[in-house]
C-alpha cells in the first residue's frame, strides 16, 4: 500500500465541510450566548454525557462500574476536544475521586461506610427526571408551535390632532389670561467672579511686612465675600509652598498661626 | 351563536394575548360567570364543529383564538406568519428545572444540570418565558427564578399543575421508593 491510497479516499469527491468530525450544536448567540460552552449535539454537559455512558455500557445505574466509566468519560471528553470546558473536567476530577475512596479498603460488615456513588447516583436520577420534563416540554412546546395566535399588536401611536375649533378672539383672550396669570419669571444673574489670588498675596505680604505673625482674621476680614476668602487661603497656601512664611495651628480648630518665614525675610 | 358568544369572539380576535376569565368578564357588567364559560364553550364548540380555521383554547389563565396545527405549514409557507424559533436543549433544559422547583437559584440549577446556566437564565428573561419572582435567604441573597404566563402560554398549558406530577415520571418513583435502599444495597 504506498502513501496515495492512502491520502486517496479523503480526497475523492467534494470536501464535506457539513459533516464535521466534532459536531458542535449550532450555537444560537441569542439564546446561547457563553462564549466558550462547548454544546454537542448528543450531550447538553457532563451529566448528560454521563447518562449516555451508563446507557451504551447498559451498566446498573445505582451499581456503576465507576473505574470504567471514569475511563469512559475520559476518553469522550479527549475525543471531543472537550477538554477546555470546565464543567466537563469538574465532573471527571469528582469520577477519579470516586473512584480512589472505592479502591480504599473497607470492612464489609461496617455499616458506617458510605458508598462514595450515592451523590452521584442521586444527582444522575435527578438529572433524568428533569430530562423526562424536557421531553414533556419539548413536546407541549412543539405542539403550541405550531398554530399561531392573533399577531395583531396594537400601534402605540398618538391619535391625530383633532382640528382646532377657536377663533382669533379666543386664542388671543387665551394668551391674555395665560400672560395675566403667569409669575415674572425669576432670573438669576449669574457672575463669574474670578479668584483674586494674586491680590490675596500682596494683602498677606503686606500684613507679614509690617507683623512678624499674623491670624486668618488680618489676612481675610469677617466680612469678605467668598470668593475672598478662597482667594485667601489660596494665596496662604502658595506662599507657604514658596517658603516665604509657614502655617501653623497649636490645638486642634484654635485659629491658624501665621508667622514670616525667616529664610525668606533674609532673602 | 348567542350574542354574549360573538362579543367574546370580537374581543378574542382583537387581543393578541390570551384574556384572563375576569377580563373577559369586563366585557359585560350583567353577565354571570356560568353564562361566560358556557358562552366560551359554545364557541369552542361552533369552531370545533362548523369547520373553522381557527379554535378556542384556554391557556396560561386565559382564552385564545389559534389557528389549528394542519394550516401552520401553508401559513408560514406564504410568509404570512413566522413560528417563533425553537428553545434549546439547554434552555429546555433549565425551563424544566425552574417549572419544577420554582422558586429556584441559579446555583440550584447549575447543581442539577451540572453546568453554568448563566446566559440560558438571560436569555429565557429575555424571552418572557422566566422572571424573577424574589431573592432567597443566605449569603448574598440570591436571586430566585419562576416562570410567567408567557411560559404558560407557550406551552399551552392552562396552569402549572397541567405538567405531570413529580411523583409521575418514571425516574421519580425510583428516586423516592427504592433509590436509596437500592444504592444501600450494593
Amino acid at each position: 500500500m504506498d502513501i496515495d491510497t492512502l491520502v486517496e479516499p479523503a480526497l475523492s469527491g467534494p470536501i464535506d465541510f457539513d459533516a464535521p468530525f466534532i459536531e458542535q450544536r449550532r450555537l444560537d448567540p441569542v439564546t446561547d450566548g457563553a462564549p466558550f460552552v462547548i454544546e454537542l449535539t448528543q450531550f447538553s454537559g457532563p451529566l448528560d454525557l454521563l447518562l449516555a455512558l451508563i446507557r451504551d455500557e447498559q451498566v446498573d445505574i445505582y451499581d456503576i462500574p465507576i473505574a470504567r466509566i471514569a475511563e469512559q468519560f475520559l476518553a469522550h471528553i479527549h475525543m471531543l476536544q472537550l477538554d477546555q470546558a470546565a464543567d466537563y473536567l469538574e465532573m471527571a476530577a469528582r469520577l477519579l475521586r470516586i473512584k480512589a475512596q472505592m479502591l480504599l479498603p473497607r470492612n464489609e460488615l461496617d455499616d458506617a461506610w458510605e458508598d462514595p456513588r450515592a451523590e452521584l447516583v442521586r444527582r444522575l436520577l435527578e438529572y433524568q427526571q428533569m430530562r423526562e420534563v424536557v421531553d414533556v416540554l419539548e413536546r407541549l412546546g412543539e405542539e403550541r408551535r405550531g398554530r399561531f395566535a392573533r399577531a395583531y399588536v396594537p400601534q402605540q401611536v398618538a391619535p391625530p390632532m383633532a382640528p382646532l375649533a377657536l377663533s382669533l378672539a379666543e386664542l388671543l383672550s387665551a394668551i391674555d389670561r395665560v400672560l395675566r396669570v403667569a409669575k415674572e419669571p425669576i432670573i438669576h444673574d449669574v457672575i463669574a467672579r474670578p479668584l483674586d489670588v494674586d491680590g490675596a498675596i500682596d494683602t498677606v505680604r503686606a500684613v507679614l511686612a509690617l507683623r512678624e505673625t499674623a491670624r486668618w482674621r488680618d489676612v481675610c476680614p469677617p466680612s469678605s465675600q467668598p470668593w475672598q476668602v478662597l482667594s485667601a487661603l489660596l494665596a496662604l497656601l502658595e506662599l507657604a509652598r514658596r517658603g516665604e512664611l509657614r502655617l501653623a495651628q497649636l490645638a486642634p480648630f484654635a485659629s491658624v498661626l501665621i508667622s514670616r518665614e525667616s529664610a525668606s525675610q533674609a532673602a | 351563536m348567542n350574542p354574549l358568544a360573538r362579543l367574546l369572539e370580537a374581543a378574542l380576535f382583537a387581543s393578541a394575548r390570551p384574556i384572563p376569565l375576569d377580563e373577559l368578564a369586563a366585557l359585560d357588567s350583567d353577565v354571570s360567570p356560568a353564562a361566560l364559560q358556557s358562552a366560551l364553550d359554545e364557541l369552542r364548540e361552533t369552531y370545533d364543529t362548523a369547520g373553522h380555521g381557527v379554535e378556542l383554547v384556554e391557556v396560561g389563565g386565559g382564552w385564545q383564538i389559534l389557528t389549528r396545527a394542519e394550516y401552520t405549514e401553508a401559513i408560514e409557507r406564504a410568509q404570512l406568519a413566522a413560528r417563533p424559533h425553537r428553545l434549546s436543549g439547554a434552555s429546555l433544559e433549565t425551563l424544566a428545572i425552574i417549572a419544577y422547583r420554582q422558586p429556584i437559584g441559579r446555583a440550584e440549577i447549575e447543581e442539577i444540570r451540572g453546568v453554568g446556566v448563566g446566559s440560558v437564565l438571560k436569555s429565557l428573561h429575555e424571552r418572557g418565558l422566566i422572571d424573577v419572582v424574589g431573592r432567597a435567604e443566605g449569603v448574598g441573597r440570591p436571586l430566585l427564578y419562576g416562570t410567567t404566563p408567557i411560559f404558560l402560554e407557550q406551552f399551552a398549558l392552562r396552569h402549572l399543575e397541567e405538567l405531570p406530577r413529580a411523583d409521575e415520571l418514571a425516574i421519580a418513583l425510583r428516586t423516592v421508593a427504592s433509590g436509596p435502599t437500592a444504592v444501600q444495597a450494593t
